[in-house]
């Protein structure tokens, strides 16, 4: 019989759940001095949230420790195995795009921890809101560094080397800050707990951190999948954390309407946003074009509907919680039928002057995919694309301002998102001024949800749409030469866009200022709100009937 | 390789360097100051990533909250800075180093439990000795929670990602260490009969001795200015309590008691300070050398100090009982307490402040 080194070594410990109990009890209730409430919200909460983790720092950080020893050890591999040289420039381009975006919700994921452990009764769930508040400062930063692996490792390192710069100016950038800001201000548990960890890491972190790492890899992009994979194995503490906090607050019948609330919104939201960045990213960032593999709206229903609308959504029903399955159904209904997805790539494609990354034209085995995926396709963007092909050469008109019969959307004042579902288009005053709105959840959102007061029960603590919300007001009136100037996105030569309308790096099919300028912004929300009432319902009634692609 | 392949593989690769065009050698992020003449690790994965209306954020924040703060607001502290962007944390950490150092720490801590309880450490204990270890560093315990939970809070409200993540390691250094002592002394009270984990709780609760440094620790959880909050912790709480009762009480008095485990568990936090403190001797001597602000920002911890230096004084003497509990007394009060008063000294120098009045 031989020895094993356990058995000589094993001593007896504490077992985990007395650990934890021993924990949960370094707090107490202060009595010299009240503790001060920073963030307010409009929930109670008198059931004490369990922490059903029951890990301690002893083992998170050997742990964690061990998952960056592995990502960076990739990273490494990656490069002695000349990794660059193979992936697909299409879709580096696009890590552009969500690495300048990203960073900044999983640092407000972090700060939200503050907002939540001073919410909830108990310091049981503390360590779980601890660790949640150190796996987020891992998550910014990994990935700070992933996108300046990418800086000093790609071919093109233009977009990258200005990237916290672009995300705070850039029309697309916009819909991450809202986003992220969503995880951080307004009442402590609507923002910190129903949007971020119930339906934002529960059920959107899926698409955002296994479904693109997967497409990434299809591109030869190994690192993409190696950061994120790590960073989605720490979600599950956070789903847990927002779950057991989720069930403190049901147990308060006082807290149903809020909960009715705050999921709708968060939901509608969080599909608004995600699905515009994520599904695009996805399907057109790609060059894979394998027909076996899920598309977007396959993936949405495996991981949005069946396994959060099902499974986690539906069973709070029970508890009393009034869910819109009219939303759920809706949301399906636009990625499937009415092409959300691919309006926003061509909404993306549409001010591909104003991103800091290059879109290339769709080629023939792209239009092949997407018609065998989404049936019907081509007819209703197969021209966009062959003009935005014909036009990406420099000193076309740039294909914003071409003869196409593409109307500039509106931008939705909720999710700030465009309006690209041109029927789904809302119109409505609050405080006695008109803002547009992508759908009717949204005009809910900003009319009814966002107020102080709900139902007719006051809500003080909730949040308030604020700061120049619409980019276009930005640089309405101006030269679109000028706004790329203003934001910075022009090359070291100080002439030619970091943008472009394809991957050509030759000198000579590179765009530049010049064949940009003389080209005018116009913010559409300025141009409704400067009409009479009679000619703005006519222009809502033409704008809600879209318009169809001509080819140039 | 023939030519026409080379060309081939050089028209589609992906690598740098294949191509010269128009900001292909543009590698570094080239929209803030280094401090120093190069970049660091940590500057690049850390500046900007919260954004500023007065830097980047051209549309400003979006959402607010329902009396007009917006996401992050200058308001947050009564401190002001012309430019709160200077700030670099000294020890340079991001998710990588701090995890590094916190794995390395619970492993020693780790190995040092066990290899001490192998040997039948605890049970060598003096018995008085593991009373006070029992009542006394169970207490502490709760101060070293009191500190991370603050910190906590305030990696909310700082107007620079560098300051909150500052604020953020420091949160993580203290909720670890409260766990470590905490896990401590349920180990070694698996080995020792009668001895109570719970009674740390209620010396803290209830016992003359802690009241005035836990009415310290709750005068910081009672105010929502995070650098008021990190001032007073790092400043005046941790030379004055912290340290006088890790090092000028465990690590001084243990061994003459047949304790050679406890300050190896507790010198982590000694490290630790030491890391923050340099983090916020920094901010602070930015802060009191600000070209605008910086006059009126002396003025304001010279006010702090005077709450939280006195709060934090008053808590080290009712402290002194603890010196005379000891069956073995090698070190006395007044020789630890007059070396964490030269600590402070030292550091309210830095800072640029006049010393703690000593009554």
């Amino acid at each position: 019989m031989s020895l094993s080194l356990t058995s000589i070594t094993q001593q007896k410990g504490m077992p985990i759940a007395e650990a934890t109990r021993r924990i949960a009890d370094l707090g107490w209730t202060p009595s010299y001095v009240k503790e001060a409430m920073a963030f307010p919200t409009d929930y109670k909460i008198s059931r004490q949230p369990k922490d059903p983790m029951k890990q301690v720092l002893r083992s998170y950080f050997p742990m964690q420790e061990e998952k960056d020893n592995r990502v960076y050890g990739a990273l490494d591999a990656a490069l002695r195995g000349d990794m660059f040289r193979n992936v697909d420039q299409r879709w580096v381009e696009w890590m552009k795009l969500f690495l300048a975006i990203i960073p900044f919700p999983e640092i407000s994921a972090a700060r939200s921890m503050a907002m939540l452990g001073r919410l909830a009764p108990g310091d049981d769930l503390r360590t779980g809101f601890t660790m949640q508040m150190v796996d987020e400062f891992r998550h910014s930063t990994i990935q700070m560094n992933l996108k300046k692996w990418y800086m000093e490792n790609y071919i093109d390192p233009a977009g990258f080397d200005i990237t916290e710069a672009a995300f705070g100016k850039c029309y697309a950038t916009t819909i991450g800050r809202q986003f992220g800001e969503a995880f951080i201000t307004g009442d402590a548990i609507t923002s910190a707990n129903i949007y971020l960890q119930v339906v934002a890491e529960t059920a959107f972190t899926n698409t955002l951190f296994v479904a693109m790492p997967s497409e990434a890899a299809r591109n030869g992009d190994y690192a993409l999948p190696t950061v994120f994979l790590s960073v989605q194995s720490d979600e599950s503490r956070h789903i847990g954390n927002g779950h057991s906090l989720l069930m403190s607050i049901l147990n308060n019948p006082d807290n149903h309407l809020l909960l009715e609330r705050d999921i709708r919104y968060a939901f509608w939201q969080n599909h608004a946003i995600v699905d515009a960045a994520i599904g695009t990213i996805i399907e057109y960032g790609t060059r894979n074009r394998d027909k076996k593999k899920e598309s977007y709206a396959e993936l949405w229903h495996r991981w949005i509907y069946e396994d959060y609308y099902r499974t986690y959504m539906l069973p709070l029903e029970k508890y009393g919680i009034k869910i819109h399955h009219d939303d759920v159904h809706q949301a399906w209904e636009d990625i499937t039928k009415n092409g959300y997805v691919h309006k926003v790539a061509q909404f993306f494609s549409a001010g591909w002057w104003a991103n800091f990354w290059r879109i290339d034209p769709l080629d023939e085995r792209d239009f092949d995919w997407f018609e065998y995926k989404y049936p019907g396709w081509y007819n209703e963007y197969g021209a966009w694309w062959e003009n935005y092909r014909k036009l990406s050469k420099p000193g076309s008109v740039p294909i914003t301002f071409a003869d196409t019969g593409y109307v500039y959307p509106h931008r939705c004042w909720s999710n700030l998102v465009p309006c690209v579902i041109r029927d789904q288009l809302k119109v409505d005053e609050v405080d006695g001024q008109l803002y547009t709105y992508g759908s009717e959840v949204d005009r809910w959102t900003h009319k009814e949800a966002f107020s102080g007061e709900y139902k007719g029960r006051a809500t003080p603590a909730m949040g308030r749409f604020s700061g120049r919300r619409q980019w276009e007001e930005l640089y309405d009136g101006w030269d679109v030469a000028d706004a790329i100037k203003d934001m910075g996105f022009v090359r070291a030569d100080g002439k030619t866009l970091i943008a472009q309308p394809h991957l050509s790096l030759e000198e000579k099919d590179m765009w530049t200022l010049d064949h940009v300028r003389g080209n005018t912004i116009k913010a559409p929300i300025t141009t409704l709100r400067s009409l009479s009432p009679e000619d703005r319902e006519k222009h809502i009634a033409e704008y809600r009937k879209g318009s169809a692609i001509r080819l140039v | 390789m023939n030519m026409q392949a080379t060309i081939e593989e050089e028209a589609v690769s992906g690598a740098a360097g294949t191509k010269t065009f128009p900001s292909s050698d543009s590698r570094k992020y080239n929209y803030f100051e280094p401090k120093g003449r190069k970049a660091t690790h940590y500057e690049d994965v850390t500046v900007d990533v919260q954004p500023d209306p007065e830097r980047y954020l051209a549309q400003n924040w979006i959402i607010s909250f329902a009396n007009g703060d917006p996401t992050y607001s200058k308001d947050w502290t009564c401190i002001k800075s012309a430019n709160w962007h200077l700030f670099r944390a000294i020890d340079q950490e991001w998710e990588r180093n701090h995890y590094q150092r916190q794995s390395t720490i619970v492993g020693m801590i780790e190995n040092v439990i066990q290899n001490g309880r192998r040997s039948g450490a605890p049970s060598r204990f003096d018995k008085q000795w593991v009373g006070i270890l029992q009542d006394h560093l169970g207490a502490y315990k709760h101060f070293e929670y009191g500190i991370g939970v603050a910190l906590m809070n305030a990696q909310r409200r700082g107007y620079t990602q560098m300051i909150n993540n500052a604020l953020l390691t420091n949160s993580s250094y203290k909720l670890r260490m409260a766990q470590d002592i905490t896990l401590y002394l349920g180990e070694i009270g698996l080995d020792i009969p009668g001895f109570d984990p719970s009674a740390g709780k209620k010396h803290w609760l209830e016992d003359e001795i802690w009241q005035d440094t836990r009415r310290a620790i709750e005068t910081v959880m009672g105010t929502n200015d995070h650098l008021e909050q990190y001032f007073a912790i790092n400043v005046c709480l941790e030379p004055l309590v912290g340290e006088l009762f890790r090092n000028g009480y465990i690590a001084q008095l243990a061994a003459a008691q047949n304790d050679f485990m406890t300050p190896s568990v507790v010198s982590a936090g000694e490290a630790d300070y030491d890391r923050n403190l340099a983090n916020t001797a920094e901010l602070f001597i930015t802060l009191v050398n600000d070209p605008t602000y910086g006059a009126e920002n002396k003025a304001i911890l010279q006010d702090w100090l005077k709450t939280y230096g006195g709060l934090a004084l008053s808590a080290a003497h009712n402290l002194e009982p603890l010196w005379s509990l000891p069956a073995v007394k090698i070190a006395q009060f007044a020789g630890a307490l007059q070396a964490q008063l030269e600590r402070i000294d030292t550091i309210t120098n830095a800072i640029g402040l006049t010393p703690l009045a000593r009554h």
